[in-house]
């Protein structure tokens, strides 16, 4: 089947099995793997992206599903070479290691902050409960959304 | 956080942001599944249903003729491919029992994920539809999960080896034969624990990948891989193929975490190789989560009895301990030392008589091959002694604290009668270079209030009180930095554990620095940086780091058991002096004086007393480079190699402490404070170390309260994927407090100590302490990991005389 969706402002048309996940449309169709997959399951939130402006998880929609849509990816996040607030505040923060949760993580939060732009300690908390990281024991993840909040 | 000592540097001791992160932010970086590689056949491996099964026929007919499917192969099919069976490199004992382990199964299938047949198709959704299509009879067997079920042998796995019993290790050590058991008959004070390592997932969250590409007129392979030992993964590609080390390299891209699960030889990665070269085209495979939880080698896993004895104020006098190893279905390839790279701390940081009594027996179990994991062996250890303290200080009824001050080693005990630091020989001949228990724990107990929480405690913990408070502790040495060669070699280790550098000035003055070390998340790239800046005199960007790569890096050991900066980064500094050396002959060469009378002090030669008469290391790496000028014997350029062996492990130390709240009605425990107080000697990079500490005490806490791999009877992981094994988010794992205390080591230059499992050691035993300390007025002086809700509440309702 042909589908169309809008990533990170291009336009990609392209044809795929029926069973084709969002995420798989974005890292095989669109060349993009800065989206990672970290399970199967829709538990860990590695593949989250912005679809029509809200955060969801690329794994559990079907790129079918998104036909028209308008997808942002963390490779799109960044404007004349400056990175978005929120990846500046991770990396002021460190909060990330290796890295692998970390585009997933940083769509989520900023999904988030468009929620509630002045959560506390507990609402970031409970707000990336989606997303696993094994590295940071997120002190430092929630750290950085804080921090991202502020600015 | 705080830091006791200071001194004098300039790069190193900065929190300086991470180098690595705008490629991990942005989605620059590439993973192993990230790479494009043009024509790469996609490899599925369709693996046993069972935990124990005979392997009657395999039937690959239909799935060989599916669109899309290059090939089909079993186990059978590819065994004259492998010149030796699949790696284990450390035979602990020498009647060590290991059965031969391919790839792929041949007759038998020993746990559920051991993989019987491979499907090569050109996608990888084609590859994974064929394994449906094969055709396997199996003959199930009775499967052995239980440990002293399998000591048994009354079903035997490995029918060659004649039992299940793979080894038995002992460290006996004792002033004269009997003291031991005269030490038990004397106590004043005994107790006898019974505790359950549970099984654990590592999850690093990047699944496995690999991808092998030959080049059949050249070179032969490269394989592509999600590992943390692109070297070790070299030599032993080459031996288990029969391929010329020199024709394979191998590369680690981006790595998404590690943990140990990615310090291993796996099945996956020999197939795409060995497969890549038969068809003469790149063979890549990625994992998925649910295979990830069955084909990943899982964590920890023994069944630990630990006695003490102590004398009438609670000095321990002598212990005896007693493990049982799962080793699971085979020895993959660290498996059998995991318990032995703890055998020499279950007496802790405590001051015990040379009266220590250790032996472990491993075991074969149908369940996925444990190996290393985050501490591998020492948490284990640490949690053993740390929980038969508290045990022993209830019975004492004396505080927890107060027992632990009565046997913690004391500083002045490192030092010699002349106040020369020598560090302090324990029973068991090892030498621990530094130390400092108790000013390390009377921090944590100030930072957590402990006295404050003890009189809160007794005013909370009333007779039907349903929120109880509890507080634990943990003293922790961690024996790391693996390792001296040597002393690997007593422990039949099959390599070394010396760690290599090279680093060479480029003409333009800027830095290569080489490194063996294997980064997959802690940030090497910038801490080495600083280490080359610090010892060289630049600026930290000016120096790049090179690693990861074995066509690039072609010497090294690669990264685990907290050894990088320890063993790695003390290379580094050793590279750097050789290249000053070098740099000071030419300095000296230009400016007419002998090399003696040169200091170099920031980047800059200059005679000692006229400072005016200088030549900084850009002058003299231009001049190496050109090579017009330079003394006699002198060979161009500024570059020097150096291979740093250890003298001695390095002990990192520390103490944490943990407030809980538990809900009697419901079992949940909630952490209200968790302290940690470490030290890891001097900080190249303070930012990175409090990272490591919260992250490495969240995979202890998490073993505590959240983690465990669990089988049913038959064999099957109920835990397979990330919705049924807890993980824990953001939102079940509380702040963490970190603050250091400084006391460097003093057997390198850099002072440094390792810090990357600090955290996981310390933590378990923390958090248990607290649960069991809140519950202990109940009459609760016991409970298994995890203390999940179901867990704490059915021994509340025991304790309480209810049915189970």
């Amino acid at each position: 089947m042909h589908v169309t969706i809008t990533v990170n402002g291009t336009k990609q048309s392209h044809e795929v099995e029926p069973r084709t996940l969002l995420v798989h449309f974005i890292r095989e169709h669109a060349k993009l793997t800065g989206t990672n997959i970290g399970c199967d399951t829709s538990s860990c939130g590695a593949c989250t992206v912005h679809l029509d402006g809200e955060a969801v998880k690329s794994c559990t929609i079907l790129a079918a599903q998104a036909d028209g849509g308008s997808v942002t990816t963390i490779e799109g996040l960044a404007k004349n070479g400056e990175m978005h607030p929120m990846q500046q505040a991770f990396m002021e923060n460190h909060g990330l290691q290796c890295g692998y949760c970390t585009p997933g993580m940083v769509m989520a939060a900023i999904g988030l902050l468009n929620e509630n732009p002045n959560p506390s300690e507990d609402d970031v908390r409970v707000g990336l409960e989606g997303n696993l990281c094994r590295c940071t024991g997120y002190h430092n993840i929630v750290k950085s959304v804080l921090a991202a909040a502020k600015k | 956080m705080s830091i006791t000592q200071e001194r004098e540097t300039t790069v190193i001791g900065q929190r300086l942001l991470r180098r690595e992160d705008p490629a991990l932010l942005t989605g620059e970086a590439k993973y192993t599944n990230d790479l494009v590689i043009p024509g790469a056949l996609h490899l599925a491996v369709l693996r046993s249903p069972y935990a124990h099964a005979r392997i009657k026929s395999i039937d690959v007919s239909d799935a060989a003729s599916m669109p899309g499917v290059v090939a089909v192969y079993t186990g059978r099919d590819l065994h004259p491919v492998w010149a030796a069976p699949m790696p284990c490199a450390w035979p602990v004992t020498t009647d060590m029992k290991n059965p031969a382990h391919f790839p792929l199964a041949i007759d038998k299938a020993c746990y559920v994920g051991d993989g019987v047949a491979a499907v090569l198709a050109t996608s990888e959704s084609a590859s994974r539809d064929a394994l449906d299509a094969i055709d396997v009879v199996y003959e199930p067997l009775r499967a052995v999960i239980d440990l002293e079920d399998a000591l048994s042998d009354k079903t035997i796995i490995h029918e060659s080896l004649g039992t299940n019993k793979s080894y038995t290790w002992p460290l006996k050590v004792e002033a004269k034969e009997g003291a031991i058991d005269e030490a038990f008959k004397n106590a004043a004070f005994t107790v006898s624990e019974r505790y359950v390592q549970q099984r654990l997932l590592p999850m690093a969250m990047e699944p496995r990948a690999v991808a092998a590409v030959p080049q059949p007129f050249g070179g032969d392979i490269t394989l592509y891989s999600a590992t943390q030992v692109p070297h070790i993964l070299k030599v032993m590609t080459a031996i288990t193929l029969g391929i010329p080390e020199h024709q394979v390299r191998v590369v680690a891209p981006a790595v998404g975490g590690g943990f140990g699960s990615k310090l291993n030889v796996y099945a996956e990665e020999l197939l795409c190789v060995a497969l890549a070269r038969k068809h003469g085209a790149p063979v890549r495979w990625v994992e998925e989560r649910t295979e990830n939880t069955q084909a990943t080698i899982h964590g920890r896993g023994q069944i630990q009895h630990i006695e003490l004895a102590a004398d009438a104020n609670g000095k321990l006098t002598a212990i005896r301990v007693r493990l049982i190893g799962d080793m699971g279905a085979y020895l993959q390839l660290v498996t059998p030392g995991v318990p032995i790279l703890g055998a020499f701390l279950y007496a802790g940081v405590y001051d015990l008589p040379q009266a220590y009594d250790f032996a472990c027996t491993s075991v074969f179990t149908n369940m996925t091959p444990t190996d290393a994991y985050r501490g591998a062996g020492r948490p284990e250890a640490t949690y053993a002694i740390e929980v038969a303290m508290d045990a022993l200080a209830r019975k004492m009824k004396i505080d927890p604290f107060e027992l632990r001050k009565r046997n913690y080693i004391k500083k002045e005990q490192f030092f010699d009668a002349n106040g020369v630091q020598v560090g302090y020989t324990a029973f068991h001949g090892l030498n621990y270079d530094s130390g400092d228990h108790l000013t390390a724990a009377q921090k944590a107990a100030k930072i957590a209030d402990y006295d404050g929480v003890r009189k809160q405690q007794a005013k909370q913990n009333v007779a039907g009180a349903t929120k109880r408070i509890g507080i634990g502790m943990t003293s922790y040495f961690e024996m790391c930095g693996l390792a001296p060669s040597r002393v690997l070699a007593s422990l039949n280790y099959g390599a070394g554990g010396w760690e290599s550098a090279t680093v060479r000035v480029l003409p333009t003055s800027k830095v290569q620095v080489v490194t063996g070390t294997s980064p997959h998340g802690q940030g090497h790239e910038t801490s080495w940086a600083m280490i080359a800046a610090e010892k060289l005199g630049v600026a930290p960007e000016d120096v790049d780091v090179l690693h990861s790569d074995t066509a690039v890096a072609p010497l090294g050991l690669d990264t685990y058991g907290s050894r990088s900066l320890a063993v790695g980064g003390v290379a580094i500094a050793g590279a750097c002096d050789k290249v000053i050396d070098k740099a000071r002959s030419i300095a000296a060469h230009q400016l007419e004086c002998a090399a003696e009378d040169l200091e170099f002090t920031k980047g800059v030669f200059s005679v000692k007393g006229s400072p005016d008469k200088a030549v900084p290391l850009a002058a003299i790496a231009f001049a190496a480079f050109t090579a017009h000028n330079l003394p006699d014997g002198v060979e161009p350029n500024l570059e020097a190699q150096y291979t740093h062996d250890p003298k001695n492990f390095s002990w990192p130390f520390g103490t944490h402490m943990c407030v809980v709240e538990v809900d009697t009605e419901t079992g949940k425990v909630d952490v209200l404070k968790y302290v940690a107080v470490d030290d890891c000697g001097n900080q190249i990079n303070p930012l990175i170390v409090e990272g490591q500490v919260h992250g490495g005490v969240v995979q202890g806490l998490a073993q505590a309260l959240y983690e465990e791999a669990v089988y049913d009877s038959d064999g099957n992981l109920k835990t397979s994927n990330l919705a049924e094994y807890l993980v824990p988010a953001a939102c079940d794992v509380p702040p963490i407090t970190t603050d250091f205390t400084v006391t460097p080591s003093t057997t390198n230059q850099l002072g440094v100590k390792g810090i990357g499992e600090a955290g996981t050691i310390g933590a378990a035993p923390t958090v248990m302490n607290a649960v069991i300390d809140a519950l202990s007025g109940l009459g609760i002086t016991q409970l298994d990991m995890p203390a999940s809700p179901n867990n704490v509440w059915n021994a509340i309702n025991k304790a309480r005389g209810g049915k189970q």
